[in-house]
């Protein structure tokens, strides 16, 4: 991942000038999902932007879109610079920093045990950051996030430390390294998108189903890339949707991966963009784009994998019901 | 969020790491109709292994060596009875949790006899690639082609020197 930092008191207004989000709103110390769009309403990459203070901001972003991802901040920085504001950014380089994701229901038990004050856990909800002492370490930023839909976190570490503070978490045997594909498994099964697969430069927020990150002070201020086109596409609507997709009890098919076409009594109405058989519910679940019309949940669809059509049914996402540690509602 | 999804086949890391797997000699007696036939198993560079049962038919199933880097193996899509393959056509595909991989024939003829019960229960090529996971039998149109596939010695060669299977 790209991890970046904004200082400056107009480092909110900044960012805000390149993504969906009200940043402005944000309370320090907690963060959002936001995405980078371009004139066109498509989005560039998604993000996560924390508040640590109203000065400062923590960026982590893709590390695929790596190169993307610094061309836009910067020049977003240096247009503000060139209007006198206050604002400075600050790379963190993979030699440098690293990001631990740890995730799962065990997790805060098993943190606490590294931890110097516990309860610092307890009263950090989902999508909020703080700086503590951790093991060994100094000082490490530990976010209440992931990318699985579990409670967990992801820890910012310097990266000669990084070692050293995943053996600590080891030590107890309780958390185990787990690799990309079972991630890919858990955020499918928590209907999260991965960049590149289920959206790209060429899907709007609105299209993929994720236009609660446009934030409703930013739909009035029309102030950030394509917000004319993503705007109109929330009053008029769209052709196509990011849906759910699940095969039916105790049907047997492969799953759908990336590019199956999707059916409605026999005419192609969609395009699966990642899907895997889903360890949690026993069947196959996949995302994609249908039309418009047949995006309801219970719709059922064919999926033609390897020339033969598989039965499957619209379905709301998450897969899997959510288990983030949630502020409760008061 | 971003990672890599292309999946090679078999050329995933995991795969990499693993060592390659002792391969033991055909259990297989039972099926062998004749035995004078040499029934040593021979493998393609894609993983896909073929013995001969009878002079002109012969039996096809993947390495060892494919399923562990493939995992559990859910969906299997086999070739029909009555298929005419070529040698090295596309002919099914085995589908695992991380990766789908497609199934190419190692040899040509028709096909005779596909294996229903990996079909019904695909783990079985994990638990058993050799035996009770093997794919299709094929009545061969040119018995010559198994004869030029790799011996399981140089399969094992093979796979100890080659990084990128």
């Amino acid at each position: 991942m790209l991890q970046t930092y904004v200082h400056g008191k107009d480092a909110a207004a900044c960012l805000e000038s390149i993504c969906t989000a009200d940043i402005s709103g944000l309370l320090s110390g907690s963060g959002t999902l936001t995405v980078f769009t371009n004139e066109a309403g498509g989005i560039l990459d998604d993000l996560i932007v924390n508040k640590v203070s109203e000065k400062e901001l923590y960026v982590v972003s893709n590390a695929a879109m790596k190169q993307q991802d610094m061309g836009i901040m910067e020049s977003a920085v240096s247009n503000f610079k060139s209007q006198g504001k206050d604002v400075t950014i600050e790379f963190l380089a993979p030699s440098e920093q690293s990001l631990l994701a740890v995730q799962g229901p065990q997790v805060a038990t098993e943190l606490a045990q590294l931890l110097p004050k516990p309860e610092l856990l307890r009263q950090l909800y989902f999508m909020q950051t703080l700086s503590t002492p951790l093991a060994d370490l100094p000082n490490v930023r530990i976010t209440r996030c992931g990318y699985t839909g579990e409670d967990g976190v992801e820890i910012s570490v310097p990266s000669n430390r990084v070692e050293q503070l995943t053996e600590a978490l080891l030590e107890s045997g309780k958390l185990k390294l787990a690799g990309l594909g079972a991630r890919d498994s858990l955020r499918l099964e928590a209907g999260l998108c991965l960049y590149g697969s289920d959206i790209d430069e060429h899907t709007t927020p609105v299209e993929a189903a994720l236009s609660w990150l446009v934030a409703k002070r930013r739909r009035t201020a029309l102030d950030f890339p394509g917000a004319a086109a993503i705007v109109r596409q929330l009053k008029v609507g769209v052709q196509r949707r990011r849906v759910g997709l699940q095969t039916l009890e105790g049907a047997k098919s492969p799953p759908a991966r990336a590019s199956v076409d999707i059916y409605r009594e026999g005419k192609l109405v969609g395009q699966v963009t990642s899907g895997c058989p889903s360890p949690s519910t026993g069947r196959n679940i996949a995302m994609g784009y249908i039309a418009e019309t047949w995006k309801a949940p219970g719709t059922r669809v064919e999926l033609k994998i390897r020339d033969k059509f598989y039965e499957a049914e619209v379905t709301k996402m998450p897969f899997t019901k959510a288990n983030y540690y949630n502020k409760p509602k008061q | 969020m971003v990672f890599l999804t292309k999946f090679a086949r078999f050329g995933i890391q995991a795969a990499r790491q693993l060592r390659a797997a002792p391969l033991a000699t055909p259990q297989w007696r039972s099926i062998h109709v004749s035995s004078f036939l040499d029934a040593e198993r021979r493998y393609t560079d894609k993983h896909e292994w073929v013995e001969l049962v009878t002079n002109n038919t012969a039996i096809v199933g993947i390495s060892s060596y494919a399923q562990e880097a493939l995992g559990d193996v859910v969906f299997a899509q086999l070739p029909d009875v009555g298929t005419e393959l070529k040698q090295d056509d596309e002919c099914g595909a085995l589908e695992s949790v991380k990766a789908a991989s497609e199934v190419y024939s190692p040899v040509s003829g028709k096909v005779t006899e596909k294996n229903n019960l990996v079909e019904d229960t695909p783990a079985l090529v994990n638990t058993s690639c050799y035996e009770k996971g093997w794919l299709f039998k094929v009545s061969l149109k040119n018995p010559d082609e198994v004869e030029k596939l790799m011996t399981e010695e140089q399969y094992k060669t093979y796979l100890t020197t080659s990084t990128d299977h």
